[in-house]
């Protein structure tokens, strides 16, 4: 049996403390002992940007990342992005734009999307692009996925405009 | 696939890294940014006994500016590199460079160090280090040296480096003129590794001439190159628009790319060429404006 290592972390605010081997992933440990299988598992080795989580506020792969390293982090995973359980304006534009076909890239490029969002409130399409260029779609979905992001970006401007 | 079982180890201090380094030597592999070495150990190509995270040494993440150089500790991640004031201001041309390395999410995580100690023919790091007569400082239990790149890189993924031996730091010679340094890149997608990659620095005098011209090239061999041929040529002469031709042209005659399925090696040439020849271009218009006549 190999050696546990206790881990703290909170994920979506929530603080969790676990034993893990050190071998395991953050996308093991987030889908399977924490239960948020929101995070999807893609091509494990850093290309495809489906498993993206924001550890401390920046976008990483969590299939590069053992969970072991990130003791005492915060990470916030496409369970964490709505809020008083309404979904994030990303979410709502995503559904509203045909932002998603299979499903399986979208909780990343939703962090991906979340992260430019922060920093940037009137991104261009080149801007878009360049954001979830870590991310990959294969129904080729991205004028549908862009012009969700467009959307988001509107209507959380209007949501400020009115607050 | 999922890595094989190692022993975790994270020293807080690099005198701790050391020792455990020195004590596991081979068997173990440093684990910084970990975006070159984890997707290794999930295809199980790598299965280190034991890792060693250096990501809690803070005192290997740092720029600073010492002697004419620009000094990088060897934890700096790709973004701190993208966002440093320092960088911007001493050099544009590793400014322009890191804006090409990884995606987002990669250039959260991975390091300066771990990208130069990997040595990928076709990272963006090494070429900037070619172009900018880069040195790279190794440390070990037994103490502390500085390599030149040119010995540094000895291949694809080959360096001088001991089992024993960590990168602390690199470094880059301050440009005189830092804002007339140009790096552009071509790849089948923004992000993805390059086929080519061209950096050029300028110095260009009171009378336009080239005080100096240094020409790197990343992608086309084993190790970054300089195009010494064509810097020789530009050389305290006036870049006009045939001569920066004609020294692109010498840049792509002097190297001997591999074909691959990305491109042939007469593609890469060719691209090599007009890299080259418009990195030129845009050094010589930024270098005309800092020397107005």
């Amino acid at each position: 049996m190999a050696e546990l290592l206790p881990i703290r972390v909170r994920i979506n605010h929530t603080p969790y403390e676990r034993s893990v081997e050190a071998r395991k992933l953050l996308v093991d440990f987030i889908r399977d002992d924490i239960g948020l299988t929101g995070t999807h598992i893609g091509c494990e080795h850093g290309v495809c940007g489906a498993c993206t989580v924001l550890l401390n506020g920046e976008p990483s792969q969590s299939c590069l990342l053992f969970a072991v390293q990130v003791d005492g982090s915060e990470i916030v995973t496409v369970e964490g992005l709505k809020s008083d359980g309404s979904l994030h304006p990303l979410q709502e534009a995503f559904s509203a734009a045909h932002g998603l076909q299979c499903g399986f890239c979208t909780p990343g490029m939703l962090m991906s999307a979340a992260y430019l969002l922060k920093g940037n409130s009137e991104p261009s399409e080149t801007d878009i692009r360049l954001a979830i260029s870590g991310n990959i779609c294969r129904c080729t979905g991205y004028v549908n996925i862009v012009k969700a992001v467009q959307l988001a970006a509107q209507a959380l401007k209007q949501r400020e405009i009115k607050a | 696939m999922k890595p094989s079982r190692f022993d975790y180890y994270a020293p807080q201090s690099l005198d701790e890294a050391l020792a455990l380094l020195e004590k596991f030597a081979s068997d173990a592999r440093l684990l910084a940014g970990g975006q070159s070495l984890v997707p290794l150990m999930n295809m199980r190509l790598a299965s280190p006994q034991e890792i060693i995270d250096i990501n809690k040494v803070a005192a290997l993440d740092y720029v600073e500016e010492h002697d004419g150089y620009l000094c990088l500790g060897a934890l700096t991640r790709h973004r701190t590199i993208e966002r440093s004031p320092l960088v911007a201001a001493y050099c544009p041309l590793l400014a322009q460079a890191v804006t090409f390395v990884g995606h987002t999410q990669v250039r959260s995580r991975g390091t300066i160090g771990g990208s130069v100690a990997h040595a990928d023919p076709a990272a963006e790091y090494p070429t900037v280090l070619a172009t900018l007569d880069g040195k790279i400082v190794a440390q070990s239990v037994g103490g502390r040296r500085t390599i030149d790149w040119q010995h540094f890189f000895r291949g694809p993924y080959m360096v001088d480096l001991q089992p024993d031996e960590i990168v602390v730091e690199i470094r880059l010679r301050k440009p005189a003129q830092t804002a007339a340094g140009v790096f552009l890149e071509l790849s089948r997608r923004h992000g993805d590794f390059a086929l080519v990659e061209a950096a050029v620095q300028l110095q260009i005098d009171g009378a336009g001439k080239c005080a100096a011209v240094q020409i790197g090239l990343g992608g086309v061999a084993g190790t970054p190159v300089r195009a010494l041929a064509a810097e020789q040529y530009l050389h305290g002469r006036i870049a006009d628009v045939v001569r920066c031709e004609e020294a692109a042209a010498l840049a792509a005659e002097n190297i001997e790319p591999d074909d691959d399925v990305h491109g042939s090696a007469d593609y890469r040439k060719r691209m090599a060429s007009l890299l080259v020849g418009r990195a030129l271009a845009q050094a010589v218009e930024r270098g005309a404006k800092l020397n107005p006549q």
